[in-house]
């Protein structure tokens, strides 16, 4: 069964001031990453915002990762296979050190090293390539097996949209990765119920993505994605299930701390007025999402 | 250099070559889709266990795991039948393995008319066009064990992803060990001024020597080059060949559109357009049958060849 919330003793709870950290860190990305958008005037708002507290959770709390070292051995590894979801990867990597904060200006545009999807040979700090929906999910099974060939404890994060699981791709993924134990390998599914033609639910319906997990052996928790300490106590709990992958379902909402888009079925990608940054950001500082 | 000639098949040549490098290379890894015992990796997988993976009947996911082991610094030789290694995988190859720069050896077996009784679904003729399309990808269709077991072992080493098209059973032993095989340079098998055939892929060189002994006999002298390497091209024999005979016959195991001849035709028309004949497939697609039955119902015969190249230079 789908294991819902419920504290184990192995498992230490989130502190103040740690969580106030994280707090503060994901709305500085959710700052950042309308700043991105709305200097190009249009892009993947929706997507990039509601995964803002998955990034913020590993990157300032959980992974192994050195900035001044992108390439460290050893080193956890973050795959984001929504690609699309790139620009708030680059506010969290301009934040942690990996390049000038000034590139985040730079998105999309000519010549930049930050475009509209994750490309790691362009931006340091992005572990893998993606914007083919799906083919994040199996390169990150491919690093998980690659850890465990050369026999290193580091773990792989992999961030796969609900939208994007109608990918069969994501399906031979997660056959491959229960079948070849992959403990090292723990997924979130950014659920938000949307896609760019709308809801979900309207186009192909992902009801049951929970079971359909367990269906394929994984371990399989469902959290509330903008929330740190259900965010770090499933991580804590899926690092103890080293012998399947892990699932993480995290209900989020598509556009989250950009409210324009909030509740808007063109949110997948939409046009960002400076104005509208403005406003959207004064929210965010006046404590409101 | 390892000699060949006592192997009985191409695909023991493969897998020689590939179990040769993870011998001395500890980042050969190798993943098969289900097809273990159709190559022979089954050697692979008991020699080197926690470096092989059989992926399942899941070649896309088995090309991105190859791309993410890769990104991890190992060199995946990952093996499929040629119409799943290039249609089916076509976007994981070229985006999760060479948009990303990640070295990949993608493994497409059964060429053509050499699928035989599992063609036409199974009978790749675009995947010499498909992979052209991809960006420093080498493409090596060998002719002979030698030249398959040494330019495996030269695509491993130039540092670049390859496709690798070859056949499986049955072995043509043409180069003998010491022979000059290199990656990205034809081998002149005759001189002759009269016509150049350029062929490639076991099949069609069979048949292109053939073809010359025909031409010989009427008179006719015809310089053969077997083309192993389809990218990078070799320009600079292909310009030789044009500026010597004037007459050049493309002949290839696969479709016209984007295949070698487009490749050699398109060279020259930028450098020294030249009268050309193609011994290809054009509007069909593949078909059940024997190899020979193959090779005479998409002309692919001697006698094909000889014809074409006689009008040439008429």
């Amino acid at each position: 069964m789908v294991e819902f919330i419920h504290l184990r003793k192995e498992t230490q709870m989130l502190d103040l001031q740690t969580l106030e950290m994280l707090e503060k860190k994901a709305k500085e990305i959710r700052i950042s990453t309308i700043n991105e958008i709305a200097h190009l005037g249009k892009g993947h708002i929706g997507g990039a915002m509601s995964i803002v507290e998955i990034l913020t959770y590993l990157y300032y709390h959980e992974m192994n990762i050195d900035s001044s070292n992108p390439k460290k051995e050893g080193r956890d590894r973050f795959v984001c296979s929504k690609g699309h979801a790139g620009p708030a990867v680059y506010a969290t990597l301009a934040d942690k050190g990996y390049f000038p904060a000034d590139w985040l200006l730079t998105l999309n545009k000519g010549g930049t090293n930050l475009p509209s999807h994750c490309d790691m040979t362009k931006t340091p700090g992005v572990d893998f390539t993606t914007g083919s929906l799906g083919q994040g999910a199996s390169a990150a099974a491919g690093i998980a097996l690659g850890q465990k060939i050369k026999g290193e404890s580091s773990f792989t994060y992999l961030i796969v949209g609900d939208g994007e699981s109608q990918e069969g791709q994501i399906w031979e993924m997660a056959e491959f990765a229960s079948t070849h134990k992959l403990g090292n390998l723990i997924a979130f599914t950014d659920f938000n119920r949307m896609q760019l033609d709308g809801y979900t639910k309207d186009v192909i319906n992902m009801d049951n993505i929970d079971t359909r997990w367990l269906g394929f052996n994984w371990h399989v928790q469902r959290i509330n994605g903008h929330d740190f300490t259900q965010l770090d106590y499933a991580i804590q709990q899926a690092k103890l299930a080293t012998d399947r992958p892990s699932m993480i379902i995290c209900d989020t909402i598509k556009s989250w701390g950009y409210k324009p888009g909030v509740g808007v079925t063109a949110n997948h990608s939409m046009a960002v007025s400076e104005e509208d940054a403005k406003v959207a950001i004064a929210a965010l500082e006046g404590g409101c999402v | 250099m390892r000699d060949t000639s006592d192997l009985g098949n191409m695909k023991d040549a493969v897998m020689a070559a590939i179990i040769d490098l993870a011998e001395e290379h500890k980042d050969v890894v190798m993943l098969e889709a289900d097809l273990m015992t159709c190559l022979g990796s089954t050697g692979f997988k008991k020699k080197f266990p926690e470096r092989f993976y059989n992926c399942g009947i899941a070649e896309a996911n088995m090309v991105g795991v190859a791309a993410g082991l890769s990104s991890m610094g190992f060199v995946p030789f990952a093996d499929s039948f040629g119409v799943f290694s290039s249609r089916r995988v076509y976007d994981q190859f070229f985006l999760s393995v060479n948009y990303a720069k990640q070295r990949v050896h993608l493994i497409g077996t059964d060429p053509g008319v050499v699928a035989q009784v599992n063609g036409g679904t199974h009978m790749p003729f675009e995947d010499i066009a498909l992979m052209r399309q991809i960006p420093d990808l080498i493409i090596i269709d060998p002719s002979d064990g030698q030249s398959c077991y040494e330019l495996i072992r030269q695509a491993y080493e130039s540092g670049h992803s390859s496709y690798i098209r070859v056949g499986r059973r049955g072995i043509t032993h043409r180069y003998p060990v010491g022979t000059k095989i290199e990656l990205g340079k034809g081998i002149v098998l005759t001189e002759g001024d009269d016509v150049a055939i350029i062929a490639e892929g076991e099949t069609l060189v069979n048949e292109a020597v053939k073809a010359v002994e025909i031409l010989k006999e009427k008179g006719i002298k015809a310089t053969l080059v077997d083309m192993h390497t389809i990218k990078p091209l070799d320009t600079e024999l292909i310009e030789k060949l044009a500026k010597k005979t004037g007459r050049i016959l493309v002949c290839e195991n696969g479709r016209y559109a984007g295949g070698l001849g487009e490749a050699v035709a398109g060279h020259l028309a930028k450098v020294n357009p030249t009268k050309m004949d193609f011994v290809s497939v054009g509007e069909k697609f593949g078909e059940v049958g024997n190899l020979s039955y193959l090779i005479k119902a998409f002309n692919f015969s001697a006698e094909d060849i000889a014809a074409k190249a006689e009008a040439l230079v008429k």
